[in-house]
């Protein structure tokens, strides 16, 4: 042990500033609970223990202007929890107010900036009127109120006392007429009480008298009506027929006490004991008698500290690192299968065996690492409520928001990049998208807008959806600015579907898009990067006049996905087994090419768009007929099929997912890449961005065969 | 043998000071975050110390006192509560539930040590 | 005066000239690998290799200059440098020499013909050869590249 006086709490900065950050977040949404209405008792208790915990590491790191903010907060909770004071909208908002401050202080601490002096100084005096239900003076409220003072903080309050009480009847009580029960009753009338009973004197049923009392019990009593009143409950039975102690214990009552601590002694008969003979009489609590306490054996010590919580908390870096791992395994694993497909089961039958279980294990294994960076999408709808509220009174609309899919997981990464495009996204539908209210009105809609914020797992993906029921995406005007920007040429056929996407075009958001609102320099283009940073894309469907709908589709691990090889001339390309529907090998009449329209297959009355990768990609040496080679249809996130033609199939797989545009750029059709078993690079095809390039390429050949014709 | 202390508070950043503290003193520590996780390591090992937090989830640390006095293997183990400064109903309480002590948060590194080794030398 | 900064250079030949990268930039170098061709970019683009389980890009930089595709063997050399955040491979013929070379030695870039000028950072003269020196920044513009670029005629 070391004498030094300096211990260096600076390493426990980091983990206080993340708590902190937690519980301010969790506050949050307590408090937004708490102004709807929804919240409860235990809401109150958990917004006390937030601020209670921020105030405690705050005074560890000597976070004063935290310390003293955080003070006040606290002591106008344990108001609000206990009773003493009520919740009331106005109340609410005060305590809003008061988390935003509580942040800035935070903040400041972790930034080691100060703020100015009297910053939150008038939501403080709002907090301390909680406390009193009338204004006290900033500073009698901003210090932490030391013991003495019969501050609003104690609630012992003037006048009233606490007493320890003990009762022990001679066990003849009973006969003598007196009913302990009665006396216990009178004693709790005369303020709050607490009874603990002491079975001690109790013998086996067998020697029981059932006129006999054997019970006793202490009580903590607090009361202002004085020791006399206590006698009296007792009159009749003190000293004769029971043994009978009053004591009051205060603030003083102390057998040590130092700067900051103290030790109560002599202690009050512990309750329930049964005297065992491995200690001591109870109640020897004082300091002398630990060595007591040795004597029972000690089984089944875990060691140098095992930590029993419910949770974990571990480095992202130490996540990260896992998941890279068992993203390695998963392609060493790959590269074993692969080397050892040439053995049967009939010729090495461990050997396949041992393969086949160590694929089972790989998978499972990876499943359960996947699921340590699942948080709920919760946390990044969490902001939402208070936003869609402070914005549309801001704007003078009428909005609500409507959440579904709370708990859907995602990958905690994501949920980090998200929060700014989500953000931005309902910003920009209450600024763009509902309508005033009396327009709505006007228009046979509800004066008040609904947002849907919603999230769901679908076909190995996570969507998130942010939709409205405003008045949609004016398409002319979107196609007019795109042209005035020099995004389209003027005269060029766009489907509707392509104008909408206009949006989300580099350059786009103009002066008139971004309003004070929306935020400026923060375009459809930025959210689009974001989303796409995080393996995800977005589409907009947009129905002008009733509302327009974002829709946003997350890779669910970032790290692995089941992929089938197909190879198209001398290149091997992985496409997402969850975009497969069927594969197969066309015939004259399923396959043909319609007139402006381009390769369509007929499958089962539905018409497929047909699409050739070699064409798309630039590919030599593969095969160019529907028929003679295999078509893969394949669904895109939005739900449309096209049929791709490939060479043939190769083969399922997982594959590890690594990033192309890290060391390089995106490429368009294709979503990533990884490495197969032979240490060979294929990359992972993007059936949506395929899709579209699909149709590019229809449109150009039609206009080229439209050119020809003339 | 080295003492043994079970720290409990539901802020993982007292927790972690706490037993960094006491580990660097030599004590072993075992951390719990509220009530009911700490009487569940209770029970797979005996500890010499215990020193909680009063304001927890689940169950609260004045309750705990209580919970863990009513076992006779602790009935004399030294329990010290960790207050806020102006608590007087809950060190009250604390005597009343059992507690031998209490300390004040925040608190230094050397006065936790100092307490510690008062009610457990 | 003769202690001005020393800077050290990995000099490699493509064809007849030589070129040099700062040894600063240089992760590794290694033999020519196949490459897995990424659709629908310049032929100077040769595609991606696994380098150790990172997706590593290669240009090839004879056509990056508007000389030719490189007729890539074994025998040809892929130089991986850092460039910003991102690491890249560039696929010459050979590994020449290791130079250190006084600043005061480099001399700017004049306006040659057939030289791609933008590419370069400066010239220096070593034991009677000339050496340019590549400013990688600019070889590896990723996002300015056009997907149909092509630097001169191929």
């Amino acid at each position: 042990m070391t004498e030094d006086q300096s211990y260096d709490l600076s390493r426990f900065k980091a983990t206080y500033f993340e708590e902190c950050s937690e519980l301010l977040a969790t506050a949050e949404e307590t408090i937004a609970r708490l102004q709807e209405g929804t919240g409860s008792d235990d809401d109150l208790n958990a917004l006390f223990r937030c601020v209670h915990s921020i105030k405690g590491g705050g005074g560890a790191f000597a976070f004063e202007d935290l310390v003293h903010f955080a003070h006040v907060f606290e002591t106008s909770m344990d108001a609000l929890r206990s009773g003493r004071a009520q919740l009331t909208p106005h109340v609410a908002d005060i305590l809003v107010r008061g988390n935003d401050v509580l942040g800035d202080f935070v903040r400041a601490a972790q930034e080691g900036t100060t703020l100015p002096a009297d910053h939150g100084a008038e939501v403080k005096a709002s907090l301390a009127s909680i406390i009193s239900g009338e204004r006290l003076p900033v500073d009698q409220a901003a210090r932490p109120a030391p013991m003495a003072q019969p501050a609003a903080a104690a609630p012992v309050q003037p006048g009233f006392a606490t007493w320890t009480i003990r009762l022990v009847p001679a066990p003849t009580l009973l006969k003598t007429g007196n009913d302990p029960l009665l006396m216990i009753r009178e004693l709790a009338s005369l303020g709050e009480m607490k009874v603990a009973v002491d079975r001690s004197r109790l013998p086996g049923l067998a020697e029981m008298d059932a006129q006999m009392a054997y019970l006793a019990w202490t009580f903590t009593l607090v009361t202002d009506q004085g020791r006399t009143a206590i006698e009296d409950v007792f009159e009749f039975v003190a000293g004769d027929s029971a043994e009978v102690s009053i004591e009051q214990i205060g603030q003083t009552v102390d057998a040590e006490e130092g700067d900051g601590w103290g030790l109560f002694a002599p202690l009050p008969p512990t309750p329930e004991l049964t005297p065992s003979p491995a200690t001591t009489a109870p109640g020897s609590t004082s300091a002398a008698h630990p060595a007591v306490v040795a004597s029972p054996p000690r089984g089944g010590e875990t060691g140098a500290g095992g930590i029993h919580t419910s949770s974990i908390r571990v480095d992202l870096d130490r996540v990260d690192r896992l998941v890279n791992m068992v993203g390695e395994l998963v392609i060493t694993q790959a590269m074993l299968g692969q080397q050892a497909s040439g053995f049967s089961i009939e010729s090495h039958p461990e050997l396949v065996q041992g393969l086949q279980e160590l694929s089972h294990h790989t998978r499972e294994l990876q499943e359960s690492v996947m699921a340590i960076r699942a948080q709920p999408v919760k946390a990044l709808f969490s902001r939402a409520p208070r936003l869609v509220r402070d914005l549309s009174a801001k704007l003078g609309k009428q909005a609500r928001l409507v959440m579904s899919g709370e708990n859907t997981e995602v990958d905690k990464t994501v949920i980090e990049q998200l929060s700014d495009p989500l953000t931005h996204l309902i910003r920009n539908s209450l600024d763009h998208g509902i309508e005033m209210p009396d327009e709505r009105v006007a228009n046979g809609k509800p004066a008040e807008g609904t947002i849907h914020l919603g999230a769901e797992h679908r076909s190995g993906r996570v969507i998130i959806e942010v939709s409205d029921d405003g008045k949609g995406i004016d398409r002319r005007r979107v196609l007019n600015k795109a042209i005035e920007k020099g995004l389209v040429e003027r005269g060029t056929p766009m489907t509707d579907e392509q104008i909408d996407q206009l949006i989300f075009a580099p350059g786009f958001s103009t002066a008139e898009q971004v309003s004070d609102v929306s935020g400026r320099g923060v375009g459809m283009d930025v959210v689009r990067k974001n989303i796409q940073d995080v393996g995800g894309r977005v589409v907009v469907q947009n129905i002008p006049g009733q509302g327009a709908r974002f829709i946003l589709s997350l890779p669910l691990t970032l790290a692995v996905m089941d992929g089938m090889l197909v190879a198209v001339g001398n290149q091997r390309y992985v496409l997402p087994l969850t975009n497969i529907v069927e594969s197969l090998r066309p015939t004259a009449q399923q396959a043909r090419a319609l007139v402006d329209v381009g390769d369509v297959l007929t499958l089962r009355g539905d018409y497929i768009r047909l699409l050739r990768l070699h064409k798309v990609f630039g590919l030599d040496n593969a095969i160019t007929e529907f028929t003679k080679g295999l078509v893969v249809v394949v669904e895109t996130e939005g739900g449309d099929r096209i049929g791709l033609l490939v060479d043939e199939l190769l083969g399922q797989q997982q594959v590890v997912i690594k990033s192309l545009d890290s060391n390089y750029r995106p490429v368009e059709g294709i979503s990533a890449a990884t490495i197969l078993g032979d240490g060979r690079v294929a990359l992972i095809l993007d059936v949506g961005a395929l899709r579209v390039m699909g149709e590019r390429v229809s449109q150009a050949e039609a206009a080229a065969a439209a050119q020809a014709a003339e | 043998m080295a003492k043994s202390v079970l720290a409990v508070d539901d802020s993982k950043t007292m927790r972690d000071m706490v037993s960094f503290t006491l580990r660097g003193a030599g004590y072993t520590v075992v951390e719990a975050d509220n009530g009911v996780t700490a009487l569940k390591a209770l029970q797979g090992q005996k500890v010499d110390v215990i020193i909680t937090d009063v304001n927890m989830p689940e169950m609260d640390g004045i309750t705990l006192v209580r919970k863990i006095r009513a076992q006779p293997q602790y009935a004399g183990t030294p329990i010290l509560i960790l207050t806020t400064e102006s608590d007087q109903s809950k060190k009250d309480e604390g005597r009343g539930a059992g507690a031998t002590g209490w300390i004040v948060k925040p608190f230094s590194p050397e006065k936790l040590l100092q307490i510690v080794a008062k009610v457990c030398p | 005066m003769s202690e001005s900064n020393i800077r050290q250079f990995i000099s490699f030949t493509i064809g007849d000239e030589e070129y040099g990268v700062d040894i600063m930039a240089i992760r590794e170098i290694k033999g020519w690998s196949i490459t897995t061709e990424l659709p629908n970019t310049p032929a100077y683009m040769r595609g991606v290799i696994n380098l150790r389980g990172a997706i590593v890009p290669i240009l090839d930089l004879r056509s990056r200059f508007g000389r030719g595709v490189t007729d890539a063997s074994p025998r040809h050399v892929i130089i991986v440098v850092a460039v910003g955040n991102r690491v890249a491979g560039i696929l010459v013929d050979a590994v020449a020499d290791i130079l250190a070379v006084s600043s005061d030695d480099i001399q700017p870039v004049p306006q040659l013909e057939h030289v791609a000028t933008g590419f370069l950072t400066g010239l220096v003269t070593v034991e009677g050869r000339m050496v340019a020196l590549l400013d990688l920044d600019h070889v590896f513009a990723f996002d300015e590249m056009g997907i149909n670029d092509t630097e001169a005629a191929a």
